[in-house]
């Protein structure tokens, strides 16, 4: 056990990435599980998943094109794919679940064709793996990144503050919310825009396939739980926080790949919790 | 002038006509029971009082200061309500969203008149409460507290005691009778004719015949058209 110990406070004082992973990871995984129980309850589940697809299609994009800063492409293009997913969901011809399909497979496969068309390193296939499941990314950050990813989760933390109540008063009902005179669309269109932020940031972290486990599984562990919109979100935040560091902690002793230990500590989590919420409330069903 | 006035309404979906050449007007403290059959267009007529919806043709006029963000509503229950982690103040206090505008928290005001509504509800003592935990009845009653943070001049309610049982369901009509009595405009879509007779002022019964008027003409009508009926059905498609 001391050996461990002392093999992480080595980790930490003498390799800089390793602090900026963690450091990055904890801001990640916190401003991910923010939304994580809006996208749950308005069955929206799978967009986190169709968009960091398109992130990764863009992010191929960005690297044939070679734009220096890969930020510039995809950004843009994953808050489109949003707006247009979540924003028209309601009236769209194609509706919800096959939109987010199409769009995910799709590019999927555009990036992947572009990733080998036109490769920039000879390791394609190293390459392809890194982007969807962040193998190494999260290990080659620079402090540059390190400080426009904290900044960019503030932001996404006090933007979502700000309009708690009333992402609440249009996730419950957004009919009610409407006719007494809030403007439903404008939030849904925030929501929409903060999720495609927080899946670019987390892209660096988890890789583009693990990202919805990131949103997802800290708001499904906390509504076993807790009763209120208020606990739950609170609690799927530190949930959030706490599997993200264990997770990195682990990886670090063990070797394994960041992204996929920190989902898989976000499952046995949920596990965990809903075990609880089952004695909890074994009255109640 | 009245506080609510249809002109003209023609309403439908995609282009298909519903309903056509529908006006009405409802006054300060009228209870309007909005009557018809199934797929006659009620809900359609509801949401395009409440703004969700526009009309095809016709206007929908407020007036008497009320403002159409004004209407309270209390919708039938969706699904995302069935396991939404929501306390019941949370749920109550939320009826004053439409009047924050840009403003990020509710003020101490507002949350001192969500827990008035709350007990004049009689659901503060749930206030801590998980409302997926709640009773279909206590569910109705915590809805119509939120719809009174909305509003304090008119209730718009979508089926209010769609799946309560009988006692229930006779609770929530004394409660919405009340509230009438305080001075709210009532209007309520509702299947049940017996209890729109009972309660209400005015019938608008649409699909089918149209037809709009209090609730002693309504009566009038239908007696007439029982004995139209009894005579050999003439007149009555």
């Amino acid at each position: 056990m001391a050996e461990i110990f002392e093999k992480l406070v080595y980790y930490f004082q003498n390799v800089p990435t390793v602090r900026y992973a963690f450091i990055v990871g904890i801001f990640i995984a916190l401003s991910a599980s923010l939304l994580g129980v809006t996208l749950v309850l308005k069955r929206f589940s799978f967009i986190g998943d169709g968009l960091s697809h398109v992130a990764f299609g863009a992010m191929a994009v960005a690297a044939v094109v070679g734009v220096t800063d890969n930020m510039l492409i995809v950004m843009p293009v994953t808050v489109i794919s949003a707006v247009l997913l979540l924003a028209t969901g309601k009236n769209a011809k194609i509706r919800g679940d096959a939109s987010v399909a199409m769009i995910s497979v799709g590019a999927l496969a555009i990036g992947y064709l572009l990733m080998n068309k036109f490769p920039t390193t000879n390791n394609v296939s190293g390459d392809v793996c890194s982007t969807l499941f962040g193998s190494t990314s999260i290990l080659s950050l620079t402090p540059a990144d390190v400080w426009l990813t904290v900044s960019i989760s503030i932001a996404v933390v006090i933007a979502f503050i700000l309009f708690y109540n009333k992402i609440f008063a249009v996730t419950f009902d957004e009919n009610f919310a409407r006719a007494t005179g809030t403007k439903a669309g404008l939030y849904n269109l925030i929501v929409a825009v903060i999720i495609a932020v927080i899946i670019v940031l987390a892209m660096n972290v988890v890789g583009s396939l693990l990202i919805s486990a990131l949103i997802i599984f800290p708001a499904l562990s906390a509504m076993r739980v807790f009763k209120s919109f208020k606990s739950v979100t609170i609690c799927s935040a530190c949930l959030s926080v706490f599997c993200a560091s264990t997770g990195i902690i682990i990886s670090i002793i063990d070797g394994t790949p960041v992204g996929s230990t920190i989902v898989a500590v976000d499952i046995a989590a949920f596990f965990v919790f809903w075990i609880i919420g089952m004695v909890k409330g074994g009255a109640r069903k | 002038m009245a506080q609510l006035t249809c002109e003209n309404l023609t309403l439908g979906y995609e282009g298909k006509e519903i309903i056509s050449g529908l006006s009405f007007s409802v006054d300060k403290g009228d209870y309007l029971c909005i009557v018809g059959e199934n797929g006659s267009g009620k809900s359609t007529l509801m949401k395009t009082i409440l703004g969700l919806h526009s009309p095809m043709k016709g206007k929908i006029i407020t007036g008497d200061g009320l403002l159409q963000t004004e209407i309270g509503y209390l919708p039938q229950q969706t699904v995302v309500q069935k396991d939404f982690p929501a306390s019941v103040r949370e749920i109550v206090v939320s009826g004053f969203q439409g009047k924050c505008g840009i403003r990020p928290f509710y003020t101490k005001a507002e949350k001192r008149a969500a827990l008035e509504n709350m007990k004049r509800m009689s659901v503060d003592d749930l206030q801590k409460r998980c409302y997926r935990e709640l009773s279909g009845g206590q569910q109705q009653r915590v809805l119509l507290a939120r719809a009174l943070c909305a509003t304090r001049k008119m209730l718009l309610l979508d089926e209010p005691v769609a799946g309560l049982d009988p006692k229930v369901t006779s609770e929530m009509y004394s409660l919405i009778s009340k509230l009438n009595k305080e001075g709210i405009t009532i209007v309520m879509i509702s299947h049940d004719i017996e209890a729109a007779l009972r309660y209400s002022t005015h019938i608008l019964h649409i699909g089918g015949d149209v037809f709009f008027g209090t609730k002693e003409e309504f009566k009038r009508g239908l007696f007439i058209s029982d004995r139209s009926l009894f005579n050999g059905g003439e007149g009555n498609g």
